[in-house]
């Protein structure tokens, strides 16, 4: 049976180097993969109000395409869509009187939600049905040196209904990076909120937020910074000159998606990477450790 | 011995904080104080009100102080204070709630305006952040 996907909007955009990254890895590790049919925007935020049902009716309209390709589960890679799908699931199970209100606003949809979907993230996947083991056996390319600090960010671990790994220090990511040959570093501030949204209306939160969590990982003397959602990214690698301007002593570091380094230790080839998207370029760090 | 009566507010029941409680559904008497949401808070070197100190404003039915304040804003739901909370208060549904109070106040009157954006700045942002901020920031 094949896995179905749901990419979410910005590995579709900005961080297409997430969706084509996380698809060659998954072909490499023999897990055959199908894109969510008519997949729509999950909403990218759970409200936190208990009288919005509203904002639930966008991901419960993927939890309807997800039955309706014959599964009982699907998987994504971008923690905040992992995050609002998850929420909104939990949410439609426990409140019978919400998921009945969506059903009927949704009259015009043939399947009707019954909570019978199941959202995983693929850390998650990669840990509970891949295996770590088998994942380092598929490696071809030890990322060998490579110092990582791994930042969780709030999505993955908060609130504790959703996360799948301790919710003040999770390990999953340093599992997985150990797996392909790397050495993760213990970083204090990887379950520190980088901001969000602010990068919007309030950029001077995103480059405080940013050279406080960059520089305590390059304390650690790493290479890069690995993530799991394409906001953290965009925050902590495209907003470090503003990080510079506040802090004269802040240093330039690459930040990666944590599929990135999957498929450069799986040989997936240099398109599947797109640094190109990157304001950070990591060729010269990845060189500079014998990688590119 | 002498009996103190600590008075925990004054306006438990108006309509402004049986809205808060009933909107982030939290119960606002069950906070002792203790600091630790604003200790762990990310964004409070940006706020001009404490998480701590909300939810004792919102006890005390502070709803003009609240609703002027740059903290229901700065607050990005990142949920660290929730899950630290020793008493099980969800603080960031309690500063949502205002946030939605100070949007729906049935003149649009929206934080973020995104008509004031140049083109350039909007294409610039990823789709995640664009939609975040408006679902958040926006009525």
């Amino acid at each position: 049976m094949k896995l179905i996907y749901y990419p979410g909007c910005t590995l579709k955009n900005s961080a297409r180097n997430f969706d084509t990254s996380t698809v060659t890895s998954m072909a490499k590790l023999d897990v055959e993969i199908e894109e969510l049919e008519r997949w729509n925007c999950c909403g990218t935020v759970h409200a936190l109000g208990s009288d919005n049902v509203m904002n639930r009716v966008a991901p419960v309209t993927n939890l309807i395409r997800v039955k309706e390709a014959k599964a009982t589960e699907f998987m994504t890679s971008c923690a905040m869509c992992y995050n609002t799908l998850k929420r909104a699931n939990n949410d439609v199970k426990a409140h019978a009187n919400k998921l009945n209100t969506i059903n009927e606003f949704l009259n015009l949809e043939e399947t009707k939600y019954e909570g019978d979907v199941e959202v995983r993230h693929l850390l998650e996947y990669l840990r509970d049905r891949v295996g770590f083991d088998k994942l380092a056996a598929k490696v071809k390319k030890p990322l060998k040196d490579l110092r990582v600090a791994c930042y969780y960010g709030c999505l993955l671990v908060r609130p504790k209904e959703v996360a799948f790994d301790d919710v003040e220090n999770p390990m999953i990511m340093e599992n997985l990076i150990t797996a392909l040959g790397a050495t993760p570093v213990n970083f204090p501030l990887k379950t520190e909120c980088c901001g969000a949204y602010h990068s919007v209306g309030s950029p001077e939160i995103i480059a405080d937020r940013t050279d406080k969590i960059m520089s305590s990982a390059s304390e650690q003397r790493v290479d890069m910074v690995v993530v799991s959602c394409p906001l953290c990214a965009y925050n902590l690698d495209f907003k470090q000159d503003d990080a510079r301007r506040l802090n004269p002593d802040f240093q330039h570091m690459p930040v990666l998606y944590f599929t990135q380094l999957m498929a450069l230790a799986l040989e997936c080839g240099e398109e599947a990477l797109g640094f190109d998207l990157h304001h950070i370029d990591p060729l010269p760090t990845l060189a500079a450790r014998g990688l590119a | 011995m002498n009996n103190t009566t600590l008075r925990l507010s004054t306006s438990m029941g108006s309509a402004f904080v049986a809205k808060v409680e009933k909107v982030s559904g939290q119960k606002l008497l069950a906070c002792y104080q203790c600091g630790k949401c604003s200790a762990g808070c990310p964004m409070a070197a940006h706020m001009d009100i404490l998480p701590n100190q909300i939810i004792r404003m919102a006890q005390m039915g502070m709803q003009k102080q609240l609703l002027a304040s740059k903290t229901i804003w700065v607050c990005v739901s990142c949920l660290t204070c929730n899950s630290r909370c020793p008493k099980n208060i969800h603080i960031a549904e309690v500063i949502e709630s205002l946030r939605q109070t100070a949007l729906n106040n049935g003149q649009r009157d929206d934080r973020l305006k995104i008509w004031e954006m140049t083109p350039e700045a909007r294409s610039d942002l990823p789709p995640i952040a664009m939609i975040s901020a408006m679902r958040k920031l926006t009525s």
